[in-house]
């Protein structure tokens, strides 16, 4: 059944308990995604140590894969650089984009390679992670968040 | 009126007849029969309709108002014929009244740039209501901007009901027009337009109408209402999409400057000067629509060869079962009870986000439409990101709904 492929077990369960979900006090960064089309709405927030992503938290209301995406990506990027954590986007991506992406080097990130069978939902598992880019840019996220915080 | 006379010699309502009309509905998706129930965001076409834009396209193509050639007088002749069905449609009084757009969207912009905008002036008021769909939202911001009048906005009720009383309350002396939708696409809720029409106009209040989710369901009767401007789109009766039509009784669009220039539109053109072209074409610039306004005349004439009776009965019928339905559902929540309900239904279930359930519905060979549905004061006011839409057709059937809700039940079972 393809609907099971979309929503694996990991993103049911990320979906239904979202790790890292809520308010992260002191943040050095912070953006936030909105997906117009269906409303999905998100607040990242970043700790950095140097270059380092040392803490990383995320808020909002949105579809289950925009949520387990979200999720997933929190625990998958906590402790890597911001080279190291840009790096994940790429493979990210390029697992949600292109037919021959296994995912096989992205751990339980790989549970997202069914939404590619649905080019509509493409958007919301990449929400958080245009986010993140943005959160992780001096100039929209850690820049302004430092004046707004 | 010619309507009821056609349906009074047509044969009684009959779904799975009416359903024989629309080549689509015997589409399978994903290895299962379409339950088409997005009906609100665009209606399918009967093959009466296909087939007059094919034969137009196929014998009768050329520009109009413009060649003594055959084709293009025979194209003129269609086009014009269409114009014809609408007026009737509508009970217009003359083809003067009936400008041919893209859409409801078109409509609005037009008569927000074209009427109000040389009329008002900072301190003037345009007043709506907070159901509106965007299209008639955002052109009253912009014309608001433009000119420095105010947009106030009329309240619903948790129901989704707009109430005449708070709205009249609004209607104070700097009130210049006054637009409101006469069905709601996000709620369904039909809008006691015949009261506040009058209301408005007995304060000398200009009056349009977004009728883009009334025509579908309600007979339109523009010279009972009484109100100056009406909108609505074909695609969403049946027709074609960038098609649709403005109404705007004839002294009002006579005192109105053309919106575009071009050609068609005037009468004749020097360097001095230009003097338009007579109504409905000094509002119609450039090559129009021809087959979309074709498309658009089938689409009134196929309608008027049913029993409107029988099929609006059916469709109340169809929003009273999935009513019934949904609210069995647990954690399910019908967004909007107004009173007077058009046949579509928003609803929202707790622990499944309107997208995912849009994409279970679809697994399972049902179309509905989730998200803001161009209303985001809405979903706003009802504190909700999103909803699910079913919105329905006089061809749906009591299966198809069935289909909707299982389709619910399997996606709070696999998110539960
Ligand atoms: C109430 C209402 N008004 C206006 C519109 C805009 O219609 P269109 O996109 O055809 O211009 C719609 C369509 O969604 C609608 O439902």
């Amino acid at each position: 059944m393809e609907l099971n492929d979309l929503y694996r077990d990991v993103i049911l369960d990320h979906n239904r308990n979202p790790r890292n979900f809520g308010p992260l006090q002191n943040a050095d960064a912070q953006a936030e995604g909105f997906n117009p089309l269906c409303g999905d709405r998100l607040t990242l927030r970043l700790k950095l140590d140097g270059d380092t992503i040392a803490d990383v938290r995320f808020e909002g209301d949105g579809c289950a894969i925009s949520t387990a995406s979200a999720s997933l990506m929190t625990e998958a990027v906590k402790g890597k650089t911001r080279a190291e954590a840009l790096d994940v986007f790429e493979r990210v991506h390029r697992l949600l984009t292109a037919d021959d992406a296994s995912g096989a080097d992205l751990g339980k990130l790989a549970a997202l390679s069914g939404v590619r069978e649905y080019p509509a939902r493409v958007k919301c598992a990449s929400l958080c992670w245009h986010t993140l880019t943005k959160a992780l840019s001096p100039a929209d996220g850690a820049g302004a968040a430092v004046s707004t915080e | 009126m010619n309507r009821s006379a056609a349906a009074s010699n047509a044969p009684r309502f009959d779904v799975a007849t009416v359903r024989r009309d629309f080549p689509v509905l015997e589409r399978r998706v994903r290895g299962l029969p379409l339950a088409y129930l997005d009906n609100g965001a665009s209606a399918q076409r009967p093959l009466a309709v296909i087939e007059a834009v094919d034969d137009y396209e196929r014998r009768h193509h050329a520009n109009v108002h413009r060649g003594v050639h055959t084709l293009s007088q025979e194209a003129t002749a269609l086009y014009e014929g269409a114009r014809d069905r609408v007026v009737e449609f509508l009970n217009a009084r003359s083809r003067a009244e009936i400008v041919f757009v893209r859409g409801t969207t078109e409509a609005v912009n037009l008569v927000a740039q074209s009427w109000a905008r040389p009329r008002l002036s900072a301190g003037d008021e345009v007043l709506i209501t907070h159901l509106e769909h965007h299209a008639n939202i955002v052109p009253w911001q912009m014309v608001c901007e433009q000119t420095g009048a105010r947009l106030v906005v009329a309240p619903i009720d948790e129901r989704g009901e707009v109430h005449a009383e708070a709205v009249e309350a609004l209607m104070g002396p700097r009130v210049r027009l006054f637009a409101c939708a006469h069905v709601s696409n996000a709620l369904g809720t039909v809008l006691p337009v015949e009261r506040l029409v009058a209301s408005a106009r007995a304060r000398g209040i200009t009056t349009l109408l977004d009728g883009a989710q009334a025509v579908p369901h309600l007979p339109v009767d523009v010279r009972a209402l009484g109100c100056d401007f009406y909108a609505f789109s074909g695609h969403k009766l049946f027709a074609p999409t960038g098609i649709g039509v403005l109404y705007g009784r004839e002294a009002l669009l006579e005192s109105m400057p053309p919106w575009q220039g071009g050609g068609d539109m005037i009468l004749r053109v020097s360097f001095a000067g230009t003097t338009y072209n007579e109504l409905p074409y000094k509002f119609e610039a450039g090559t129009p629509n021809i087959s979309g306004a074709i498309g658009l005349g089938a689409a009134i004439d196929y309608l008027s060869g049913l029993d409107l009776g029988g099929a609006h009965a059916h469709e109340d019928a169809l929003l009273a079962h999935a009513s019934h339905a949904l609210e069995g559902i647990p954690g399910l929540r019908i967004v909007g009870s107004a009173s007077r309900k058009a046949s579509l239904v928003s609803f929202v279930v707790q622990g499944v986000h309107p997208h995912d359930l849009g994409t279970v519905l679809d697994e399972v060979g049902v179309a509905i439409r989730t998200g803001h549905h161009c209303a985001m004061p809405v979903m706003e006011f009802f504190r909700l990101p999103a909803t699910a839409r079913a919105s329905f057709a006089f061809y749906n059937t009591f299966e198809e709904i069935d289909r909707l809700a299982a389709g619910v039940q399997r996606a709070r079972q696999l998110f539960g």
